[in-house]
């Protein structure tokens, strides 16, 4: 294993990019951070900056105006980066498919700009905090 | 407007760490004192109006209630209520008060929410904890009821999808007492406390003449001293059967907002025990045969305030147009009455007292491909809009 994916697994803290969604699956991260479910015990702290992140959380379909904000959020990260899509809509367009305003689920928007990009993808609209803690657990225990 | 452009720009956003969704605003200051302020959306625009053209009338409940997650119950309430209107079908009395419920517990979660990212914005992390951690019952409700925690997706056409689970009643009332103890606790914690005073009294003053002017609803009105209140003015579901009151405050600035959404849980509490003991035994739904042409509004308190939805039907499936005008939209303007003249420290709370809500207020962006730069600013938009006016006149 090399180093930097060692030490990444090792309280990974995270940046959350909303590009687009409807909000829920904010509240359902922000909800992570607080009591009942209280990620920050195992090191998973929401920072201020993609600098500062080991994994982007992304939540919503990425629309026109936010995608050029999600490439600058994702190049700006240290890599390895990890890329949560949270949500049925970021991980497929979901219900928004349609939309004329939107140009893609996440993954098609991280792959063009870097094709060997860590995607991990956690669907459910929106996903209960449980399935967040449950697909950051397994995607790290994967790397 | 020329001088303000010699100012220096504080660029706030897009991507920001304390909001979660993406805006963008430009505070033009003086020393420390914000003079103006532009604020920038659209990032949050996914075209929901058209996608609501393209999808069956029983579907489009699924897409608005996803047009804001934290409203998702007041949005599909408003615009089955229009198409209720269109079609003349009046819903069970069993609906109504189930739809009542979840709008309250929607209310309260929602109110609960605000307050602890109040406290998180002025860096006091102990009301953010304490408010979100009382909140958890509530969502745990209603994913006994509708099997979500958010979008509940309840409500349909000529009444609701599911009913209250066999014997909720004795699970909601414990549940009820306790988020009343702690809420309780809570409110008198907060009016007491002399730090939220001297950091929210007085700060982001709305006179009750901007109020008026810039059209503002909901809580953001009412603690401005204006008593409306969609739920009163114009009833819906079970509001005129039971007994509630409208909190008013006559400040106007954000402790007053701050008072409005407390008082509005018990009275949300209040509703909920009242609808509980009233519910009739019953159908929870009519059977709707098809929508003929015509068109109606909706209009739902949703807990920022007045939810707003059109609907025209051709006859088809589909509906011919729907537009949907979430409170935010006329809440945000008002940011140009209250943000003005504050300090820079001030203005991320007044920002936030209103409770602004992108996603839902997003009913534009126009976008050049590619670039992601905005090409049509106001004054092109008149000058289309003007063009459009002749051309229409040349036709006929
Ligand atoms: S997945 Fe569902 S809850 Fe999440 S942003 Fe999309 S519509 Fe909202």
């Amino acid at each position: 294993m090399n180093w930097k994916i060692w030490s990444l697994k090792k309280s990974p803290w995270v940046f959350h990019v909303n590009t687009g969604a409807c909000n829920n699956c904010d509240i359902e991260v922000v909800n992570c951070l607080t009591p009942k479910f209280d990620v920050e015990r195992f090191g998973v702290t929401l920072v201020g900056s993609p600098r500062h992140a080991d994994a982007l959380l992304v939540t919503g379909v990425v629309t026109a105006q936010a995608a050029p904000r999600l490439i600058q959020a994702y190049q700006q990260a240290p890599k390895p980066c990890v890329v949560f899509s949270i949500g049925a809509c970021a991980c497929g367009t979901g219900i928004f498919h349609k939309g004329y305003h939107v140009v893609g689920p996440v993954d098609k928007i991280i792959r063009e700009i870097d094709p060997n990009a860590i995607i991990a993808y956690v669907p459910g609209c929106p996903p209960k905090p449980e399935a967040m803690i449950s697909g950051i657990v397994k995607t790290l225990n994967a790397l | 407007m020329k001088k303000k452009f010699k100012l220096p720009i504080l660029a706030t956003g897009p991507v920001h760490p304390l909001q979660e969704e993406m805006e963008f605003f430009q505070l033009y200051v003086d020393g420390e004192t914000v003079v103006d302020i532009d604020v920038r959306l659209s990032y949050n625009h996914r075209g929901i109006e058209k996608i609501s053209e393209s999808l069956q009338f029983d579907q489009v409940p699924f897409l608005v209630s996803r047009i804001c997650g934290i409203c998702s119950a007041s949005h599909p309430l408003a615009y089955v209520q229009a198409v209720e209107e269109i079609a003349g079908i009046i819903p069970p009395e069993r609906a109504l008060y189930v739809r009542t419920i979840i709008n309250e517990l929607e209310r309260i979660h929602s109110h609960i929410l605000w307050v602890g990212l109040a406290g998180h914005f002025i860096g006091y992390e102990t009301v953010f904890m304490w408010a979100w951690k009382y909140r958890e019952p509530v969502l745990d409700m209603l994913e006994k009821i509708t099997g979500n925690r958010n979008n509940y997706g309840n409500v349909k056409i000529g009444g609701c999808r599911e009913d209250l689970p066999e014997g909720i009643e004795e699970e909601i009332y414990p549940i009820l007492d306790q988020i009343e103890k702690k809420m309780d606790m809570l409110t008198k914690a907060v009016l007491d406390d002399p730090i939220l005073h001297a950091r929210l009294k007085g700060v982001g003053v709305l006179k009750k003449e901007d109020a008026v002017n810039y059209a503002v609803t909901g809580p953001t009105a009412r603690a401005s001293g204006i008593p409306i209140d969609v739920r009163r003015d114009d009833p819906y579901a079970a509001y005129d059967l039971v007994d509630w009151n409208v909190c008013v405050q006559e400040e106007g600035d954000v402790f007053a907002k701050v008072v409005v959404r407390l008082l509005e849980v018990f009275e949300a509490i209040k509703i909920i025990r009242q609808a509980l003991a009233k519910l009739p035994k019953g159908p929870i739904t009519t059977e709707v045969k098809e929508i003929p042409p015509g068109e109606a509004i909706g209009r739902a308190e949703a807990p920022r305030g007045e939810t707003f939805h059109y609907v025209r039907s051709e006859g088809g499936n589909t509906p011919a147009r729907h537009k949907a005008r979430a409170p935010s939209y006329v809440n945000v303007p008002s940011f140009k009455a209250s943000c003005i003249g504050e300090k820079i420290s001030d203005v991320l709370i007044t920002l936030a007292a209103v409770d602004p809500c992108y996603s839902c207020t997003e009913r534009l962006g126009v976008v050049a491909p590619r670039s992601g730069k905005v090409i049509y600013d106001f004054d092109m938009l008149l000058q289309l809009s003007r063009e459009k006016t002749t051309r229409i006149r040349k036709g006929l």
